[in-house]
């Protein structure tokens, strides 16, 4: 099949399931919420609206093809960049780094998945911005705080911007046999990614008893986890007509990708107590910030990448 | 460039009456020079428009900025004075940007005509803000910034001022208030006064910078207070600076 119908079915998959859940999402709102007042299904239904803006987001962005999903990508970093250097203790003596980071490296590191460097684009941000971003800080002459201002602000830059554009970068991996279609990675990696999301919140509402991280994040449960684990990595060996692996690695691959964005969720949870606040930002009504949203894709991501050029890829 | 081509009209003008003077010089009839003058006058008004919709829009794209309302109700048309934490020339458009459209269109900023008097920036202070401009530096004696200010309220605008007098570019929170909410307050004692602190726009453009860098940015709204009338100039000032203190947000948990 083309890589055309493939995606058509795929997005019809997810809008059919959006549907359901929108059906649902209603109904519930009709017999519990009638006045709005239960929280847990605003949520539900905020949820469910912002899924729905997101395949729209990437829908559009594979139809634009390689330039809509580059795109898209460079604006979720540049949302995710600012809500995580709001947060940290970059001061004026910064100012000159920040503009350096938002209008310099990130459009580079585009540009250079866009060029297809894949040398430059694997080392740019952790060794020569790593490097760099210092010394234009130091030159400021502001020295209190330094190491945790450049460590933050790199951090910042390796998580927005580095991590998160390895997502496009699946486009670049020549893979024999499956030529022109590795805009269905980045479809594979998103799904499996968000249903796992979806999943342990669903098996964490429903048998969720003993909480796998109190202090992080009061919500996630053990059966939550395992439940929406196992579910997604089921899924995935179910989708394994989108990718070059067989059935088996698909599933090795979701367990992957679901175990990773658990423990980036868990991540970014302390980063954000750490910082006394709950979201990361109030860009999307019910999920907070972007990063809030990304968290899981961004720690999946650069290993899905990594897997998949070492063992499928040819260069 | 903008302000040459906002000249043209007077240009216009300005040849037909020359042309009384000199018989053989290309005359122009006064409805031309009307019909000019109001042409451009609407141009310079849609223009205006549709900057301050590019500046908000910028505005957001720059700092996501979101409005905080605490204690006061963001769709009361009722006519107010705005008085906000000043550290950059970015803060009243983003209280401008986070009022809902009806507000936002009858509710003029306060600033200082030496920065807002000419060129580009006057073509943005005046037709995209229709600002209150006064004379900050007080060298015309017959100026009156309190009575500039309290005739745009009686027009029935809203005002959005900086009580600091200028912008804060120090490490503390706030600069000590000038007398002039006071007396504004005085002139004018049936108008609700609303704090608003402006949360993080010092960091997107520091002092000096020109480019701006982006960062979240809050505009918090608190609680209306007005003038008692038993209450004297220091023990107003006081109680306003504290309401304003109030609404910064707790730095303990975020730094």
């Amino acid at each position: 099949m083309s890589v055309q119908s493939d995606l058509l079915v795929v997005l019809a998959g997810v809008g059919g399931v959006l549907v359901v859940a929108s059906a649902i999402g209603w109904v519930l709102g009709r017999k519990l919420s009638p006045d709005g007042r239960n929280e847990a299904i605003e949520n539900l239904n905020d949820r469910i609206r912002v899924w729905w803006v997101m395949v729209l987001a990437l829908g559009l962005a594979f139809l634009g093809g390689k330039t809509g999903v580059l795109l898209l990508f460079a604006i979720c970093s540049f949302a995710a960049l600012r809500e995580f250097m709001t947060l940290t203790n970059a001061t004026r003596a910064d100012h000159w780094t920040l503009v350096g980071a938002f209008f310099v490296v990130l459009p580079v590191q585009y540009a250079l998945i866009w060029h297809q460097q894949y040398g430059i684009f694997a080392v740019f941000i952790p060794v020569y911005v790593f490097l760099l971003l210092p010394i234009v800080s130091a030159l400021r002459g502001e020295v209190r705080n330094f190491l945790v201002r450049i460590a933050e602000m790199q951090w910042a830059l390796m998580i927005c911007v580095y991590c998160a554009s390895h997502v496009p970068a699946l486009l670049n991996l020549r893979i024999p046999g499956y030529e022109g279609r590795n805009v269905l990675l980045i479809a594979f990696l998103v799904i499996v990614v968000q249903i796992s999301d979806v999943l342990q919140y669903v098996w964490g509402k429903l048998i969720g008893r003993h909480k796998i991280a109190p202090v992080l994040s009061p919500s996630k449960t053990v059966e939550g986890f395992v439940g929406g684990a196992l579910s997604a990595t089921l899924i995935a060996a179910g989708l394994w007509w989108m990718t070059p692996f067989s059935p088996g690695h698909a599933a090795l691959m979701g367990a992957i990708i679901t175990v990773m964005g658990f423990l980036g969720g868990l991540v970014m949870s302390a980063i954000k107590r750490d910082r006394g606040v709950k979201d990361w930002g109030h860009a999307i009504a019910g999920h907070g910030g972007f990063i809030d949203r990304l968290d899981s894709v961004v720690f999946s991501a650069p290993i899905f990448f990594h897997l998949t050029r070492y063992f499928w890829a040819t260069g | 460039m903008v302000s040459a081509l906002l000249q043209m009209p007077h240009v216009l003008c300005q040849l037909r009456r020359q042309a009384r003077f000199f018989p053989f010089s290309p005359s122009v009839p006064a409805i031309a020079c009307v019909q000019t003058e109001v042409g451009y006058v609407v141009i310079r008004q849609n223009l205006a428009i549709l900057s301050g919709r590019a500046i908000a829009v910028f505005a957001r794209l720059v700092t996501a900025v979101q409005a905080v309302w605490r204690g006061a109700d963001p769709g009361d048309m009722r006519q107010r004075i705005y008085f906000a934490n000043h550290a950059s020339h970015g803060d009243f458009i983003l209280v401008w940007t986070v009022l809902a459209d009806p507000l936002r269109r009858r509710t003029r900023p306060v600033a200082g005509a030496d920065y807002w008097g000419s060129g580009l920036r006057r073509f943005i202070g005046r037709d995209v803000f229709n600002a209150v401009l006064i004379d900050r530096t007080r060298t015309d004696a017959a100026s009156d910034p309190v009575g500039q200010m309290a005739q745009a309220l009686r027009q029935g605008s809203s005002l959005i001022l900086f009580p600091e007098g200028t912008r804060n570019l120090t490490d503390a929170d706030l600069l000590p208030f000038r007398s002039g909410l006071y007396h504004l307050a005085r002139a004018c004692p049936k108008v609700d006064l609303v704090p608003v602190w402006i949360d993080n726009l010092n960091r997107v453009l520091p002092k000096g910078a020109f480019i701006p860098v982006p960062l979240m940015c809050k505009v918090n709204f608190g609680a209306p207070m007005r003038l008692d009338p038993a209450e004297g100039k220091d023990a107003f000032l006081t109680r306003a600076r504290d309401a304003l203190l109030a609404l910064r947000p707790n730095r303990e948990a975020a730094a």
